[in-house]
């Protein structure tokens, strides 16, 4: 899996959509509710169940990193399955949000 | 990472979103993807470079906008207030393009090699009205410039600002949380098309899930009667529409209850206009934004916890600060450097220097960006102790007057203190003894200035050489339309009085 800046994936496990927003420094597997991800265009339907593991979610607009790698995620769209990289779970990247300004 | 995909995935989660124009026939997020699709699918079939439009504002503009992206045909918005001839310099300049243009000036335009035009009435008969249409398949397109934006020319020719996918999507992750906006929100656009602002609207308005409602062109009561009737949350406005906001505020009485956040930028806010928003618009926040168009808008911003902290303040250093534009955004740097290249120490004067993915420092066939990814600003400021950023103006402002580089922006805020200054500009003319002289030109309330008085007042808080020599009585000063002081329309009005003396 290409995890290109901007390419789209969804889960294979629950209704999760994300964006890559910074791709990781090496190869390796995104995964959501403890499997691989799909392709944004994947044609198959969410299966199978979210690993009790890999459960807390994911959230919309929420920003998802892994440290080591320097891959950035971004929830595109909620569901049940928690994000990892390689096994590694995602960390919720905290921002303040910033006033309007244009 | 490329502009359609800001829209493409706020259009996924939030589609029956109304996302541009009215809340009763507004387009919603999915029917703004499909049509911007449908425009992109006829820009590729005609075949040209670049994509230019020279128009009002309204929705056709945002789904030019993202459809360009979407053919991979750079978004060239003219500036419709510029003489014909220098006008059909730039549609030169856009060549091969297809150019949008608003029917009534269609005749404005002269025949080009390259450009093909289209009416926009046209334009919008295809593309805006009926129902729905199919989303178009596309190929993933390649270029990777977004946006080619006429600086405004106010130092000399309009050079062509380089914005790429890549500047502009960092500055919107960076700044805006995804879907961030509450379903209610809407922020009513009046800045004009060909300014940067009016792109970076319409980029942080999708990922936000902010609708849009356009002003065609800015009147003040135009404003004010939309965002009442519009339900109208967030604005940005330039310094010289807002006192004319708040004049037809206070004449109809209208408090915009709606209004939630009003940012503004593009020129020196006078502290009295925005003491006087304030308190007339009590349950509103005030952002202050600085930014360029080779930074893809903001980069730093006062937000309204700092407004309020300033005027509530007693100490001198904490209230200057809302005459600052607050701090760096966390995703650039930025540094104040002396002519030699160092670092300023706080409180010293030199020049802006900015680095971040949102800055693209970059013109047409000329890159103005260091290798070490550093862009100078060439504006002056200086940061406070606790960081806080003054801007003073272009560098070429600064007056040199026998080797004393004079900033006029402390003067002019000197100068504002006065009641009787409506409006005031410091400029240098050439002359022969100093090689610069300071001159002040001022707009009088009373039309009786008490020039001795304020003369002696610069002398005794600042020093004789920054107090001018010769003073102009104005009625008003050249602006503009986004808010930009004229200086060099008016050194050169002024020039010829001054050396002839």
């Amino acid at each position: 899996m290409e995890l290109k800046p901007g390419s789209r994936w969804k889960s294979a496990v629950c209704d999760a959509q994300m964006v890559v927003v910074r791709p990781p420094s090496g190869a390796g597997e995104l995964q959501c509710g403890g499997a691989a991800v799909l392709p944004i265009d994947d044609a198959a339907a969410p299966t199978g169940a979210v690993s009790p593991d890999f459960a807390e979610g994911v959230a919309i607009g929420k920003r998802y990193i892994d440290e080591e790698s320097g891959l950035e995620v971004l929830g595109a769209k909620a569901g049940k399955g928690s994000l990892a990289f390689d096994g590694r779970p995602l960390t919720l990247k905290g921002a303040k949000p910033l006033p309007a300004s244009d | 990472m490329r502009t359609p995909l800001l829209l493409d995935i706020a259009a996924d989660a939030a589609f029956d979103r109304i996302a541009l124009g009215t809340r009763e026939d507004g387009f919603d997020f999915d029917a703004y993807r499909a049509r911007a699709s449908q425009v992109a699918a006829w820009l590729r079939s005609r075949g040209k470079a670049n994509t230019a439009f020279l128009g009002m504002n309204g929705e056709a503009l945002p789904l030019l906008l993202f459809a360009s992206g979407m053919a991979g045909t750079p978004f060239v918005p003219l500036n419709y207030r510029l003489a014909d001839s220098d006008l059909n310099k730039l549609v030169a300049r856009s060549a091969p393009a297809v150019l949008i243009a608003d029917d009534d000036m269609l005749p404005r335009i002269a025949p080009a090699e390259g450009i093909e035009l289209i009416a926009r009435s046209d334009f919008e008969a295809e593309f805006l009205a009926g129902a729905t249409p199919e989303r178009a398949d596309l190929p993933e397109a390649e270029t990777d410039i977004a946006v080619l934006l006429f600086t405004s020319g106010t130092t000399g020719d309009p050079k062509a600002a380089v914005l790429r996918h890549a500047n502009l999507t960092s500055y919107v992750m960076q700044t805006v949380e995804f879907l961030g906006a509450d379903e209610g929100e809407a922020a009513l656009v009046s800045v004009p098309p060909y300014h940067i602002a009016g792109i970076s609207a319409i980029l942080t308005a999708a990922y936000g899930g902010r609708r849009i409602v356009y002003l065609p062109a800015f009147t003040a009561e135009d404003w004010v009667t939309t965002a009442a009737r519009e339900a109208i949350t967030h604005a940005m406005v330039v310094p010289t529409m807002l006192d004319r906001i708040l004049d037809v505020m206070a004449e109809t009485g209208e408090t915009l209850p709606a209004l939630r956040a009003l940012s503004y930028g593009g020129g020196k806010m006078p502290e009295p206009v925005i003491a006087r928003a304030l308190a007339m618009l009590p349950h509103v926040d005030f952002v202050n934004a600085y930014g360029l168009t080779e930074t893809s808008s903001t980069i730093a911003l006062l937000g309204a916890e700092d407004h309020r902290a300033a005027f509530a303040s007693d100490d001198p250093l904490i209230r200057r600060r809302i005459a600052s534009v607050g701090q760096p955004l966390p995703s650039v740097e930025l540094e104040i450097r002396r002519e030699d290249g160092s670092c300023c120490a706080p409180g010293e004067h030199g020049e802006i220097h900015v680095r971040g993915e949102q800055v693209s420092g970059e013109y047409l066939h000329k890159k103005a960006i260091a290798d070490d990814g550093w862009f100078a600003t060439n504006d002056a400021g200086w940061l406070d102790e606790g960081g806080y950023l003054f801007v003073e103006g272009r560098l070429d402002d600064v007056i040199v007057r026998g080797g004393e580089n004079i900033s006029p922006g402390e003067i002019e805020d000197m100068l504002r203190t006065f009641d009787d200054i409506a409006d005031c500009a410091v400029l240098g003319i050439p002359c022969e003894k100093w090689g610069e002289k300071v001159v002040a030109v001022i707009v009088s309330r009373s039309g009786h200035p008490d020039i001795e008085a304020m003369g002696q007042t610069i002398r005794a808080q600042l020093r004789s050489t920054k107090t001018p020599e010769q003073w102009f009585v104005r009625g008003a000063l050249p602006y503009n339309e986004t808010g930009k002081l004229l200086r060099r329309v008016l050194k050169a009005e002024l020039a010829e009085a001054v050396c002839a003396d």
